[in-house]
């Protein structure tokens, strides 16, 4: 891979009794993330997993510098969080590929936003070959399926060689195959790039599958509940039984452990 | 080599086929209407004139007239352009002003409430007043109306840019520059496109009232001289003209949109 070659390895991430309270329409506060601290080492992949209303994506949100935090402070290699920065990049859960520009286009739009494309324009074909997308590189997004669509958003993030990459449920609009071969994809691009990769997601399996610890949030207000670290070999086999072992206790943490509540 | 020869120069002909097979309805429904028209006016004389004179005199009329036909037309054409062009230029600018910028929203928008509205042509006697000529007060009275739905369309486009595309350009580094000219605009063009063909509409029709009443030239100048002698031919005859003249510069801009929007196709028909 020749993207790989020139690497830029992670930065590490800190997050300090960070709280983030919204003004509802009534003018009362809502309180959307509570003191929450958090560790994330140079490099590492870690999954934020809890129910809706956690405050996941506000914490995203923060590190991604779109929001400031109402207490506590954000740190990146040292520095605090002062706001967006091409070395924070974010993917959502719609990929948010603007419509007016071409695939090629949208991957270089990083490029052409730092002031750079002329220095840097030979990456963007190295990019839409690493997300496979050659053949439609002169599509518009509206032609694209929502596994391309999120493909081009994640070379979009990648091109400007990020820090950290903020994932917001990029998968979580795909069906179950495309989910889990795009798993793979985002686990590759992470371990030829040792990008500090931060991942909301809903879902358990995709959590543990992927990630090098687990941040277990709880909801209203949204606090940091608890961190599993997790110790399984890559490639991971989901039927494992490490693998369902670790799932049924986060189920359980999460209280959906078998018994149906009377 | 006879039949190569004929395979030929049957091509022109295969492709005349095939556009007349799709215009034929249309075509011979527009003929027999004014097949219609003729009888009705020159056979039957059911019509009273000089009001109602036959296509066939109307032709005759165009093409009796056409070299001030032709005068008219281009006096009008630069008078739609002119007006045209500095409504739109203005409208852009204050729409992107308003749409962006809080303090433009604040200031600019009572203004555009209060001025917009009002139809340009009411401004006429007073801009006949202000303005060292009629040419020009006809330009800046076009141009009025173009402004105003210009500038409210590319507004509300502006302001609604999706905030996730914003969100998104920040996070790969995008200045404010960058925010404005290549997220928002683009994102705004439909809207803005809405704009300029709502504005060409009112400039069509501030364009023939500021020919009648102030510039002494152009196709409304004509149409209302026209009538004026009781020739109706001539009125015929102008408005003949000016159905080919606005629907040309209508086509031009839907070509030039349909060129801009390329990325909208397939997704939205209008």
């Amino acid at each position: 891979m020749v993207a790989a070659a020139s690497t830029t390895t992670g930065s590490a991430l800190r997050v300090r009794n960070v709280s983030k309270h919204f003004t509802t329409t009534d003018g009362s506060a809502l309180p959307a993330l509570l003191s929450a601290s958090l560790e994330v080492g140079a490099g590492e992949f870690i999954s934020l997993i809890g129910p809706s209303g956690c405050g996941k994506s506000t914490l995203l949100r923060l590190i991604a510098g779109l929001d400031v935090p109402g207490a506590g402070e954000l740190f990146v290699g040292g520095e605090p969080i002062k706001g967006p920065s091409a070395s924070r990049g974010l993917v959502f859960q719609d990929p948010n590929l603007f419509p007016w520009l071409t695939v090629r286009h949208n991957v270089e739009s990083g490029l052409v936003a730092r002031g750079v494309l002329k220095e840097k324009k030979h990456e963007v074909d190295e990019f839409i070959r690493l997300v496979g997308l050659e053949e439609f590189r002169d599509s518009f997004p509206h032609h694209l399926s929502g596994g391309m669509a999120q493909r081009a958003a994640l070379a979009r993030a990648m091109i400007n060689h990020p820090e950290i990459l903020l994932l917001d449920e990029p998968l979580g609009a795909l069906d179950a195959f495309t989910r889990m071969r795009m798993q793979d994809e985002v686990l590759r691009l992470w371990q030829a790039r040792r990008t500090t990769m931060l991942l909301v997601t809903h879902d358990i399996d995709e959590a543990i599958y992927m990630s090098d610890s687990i941040v277990l949030m709880s909801p209203r207000p949204g606090r940091i509940e608890r961190i599993i670290p997790v110790n399984l070999e890559r490639p991971r086999d989901r039927s494992s039984a490490g693998f369902l072992q670790l799932r049924s206790g986060i189920l359980e943490l999460l209280h959906f452990a078998g018994h149906v509540s009377a | 080599m006879l039949g190569l020869l004929c395979a030929i120069l049957q091509l022109p002909f295969v492709r005349l086929g095939s556009w007349l097979r799709e215009t034929a309805p249309i075509v011979s429904v527009a003929i027999l209407l004014l097949v219609g028209a003729e009888a009705i006016t020159t056979g039957w004389r059911w019509l009273p004139l000089p009001y109602f004179p036959s296509p066939a005199r109307v032709l005759r009329t165009i093409i009796d007239n056409r070299a001030i036909l032709w005068n008219s037309t281009w006096h009008s054409l630069i008078l739609l352009i002119s007006g045209y062009m500095l409504g739109v230029l203005v409208g852009l600018v204050s729409g992107v002003c308003i749409g962006w910028f809080k303090h433009a929203r604040y200031w600019g928008m009572p203004i555009l409430k209060v001025i917009g509205p009002i139809p340009a042509t009411a401004w006429i006697p007073l801009a006949l007043v202000l303005s060292p000529s009629a040419m020009l007060s006809a330009i800046g009275i076009i141009a009025l109306a173009v402004w105003f739905p210009v500038t409210m369309l590319t507004a509300s486009g502006i302001s609604n840019t999706k905030a996730s595309y914003l969100d998104v350009a920040r996070t790969l580094g995008a200045s404010r520059a960058y925010l404005i000219f290549r997220v928002a605009i683009p994102a705004a063009l439909p809207n803005i496109f809405l704009g300029l063909f709502m504005g060409l509409g009112s400039a069509f029709l501030t364009l023939i009232v500021a020919e009648t009443v102030g510039v002494k030239s152009g196709l409304g100048w004509y149409l209302s001289w026209s009538r004026e002698w009781a020739e109706y031919g001539k009125v015929y005859g102008a408005l003949v003209i000016m159905a080919i003249f606005f629907s040309s510069i209508m086509t031009a801009l839907f070509w030039v949109r349909d060129r801009v929007l390329v990325w909208q196709k397939g997704t939205i028909k209008w």
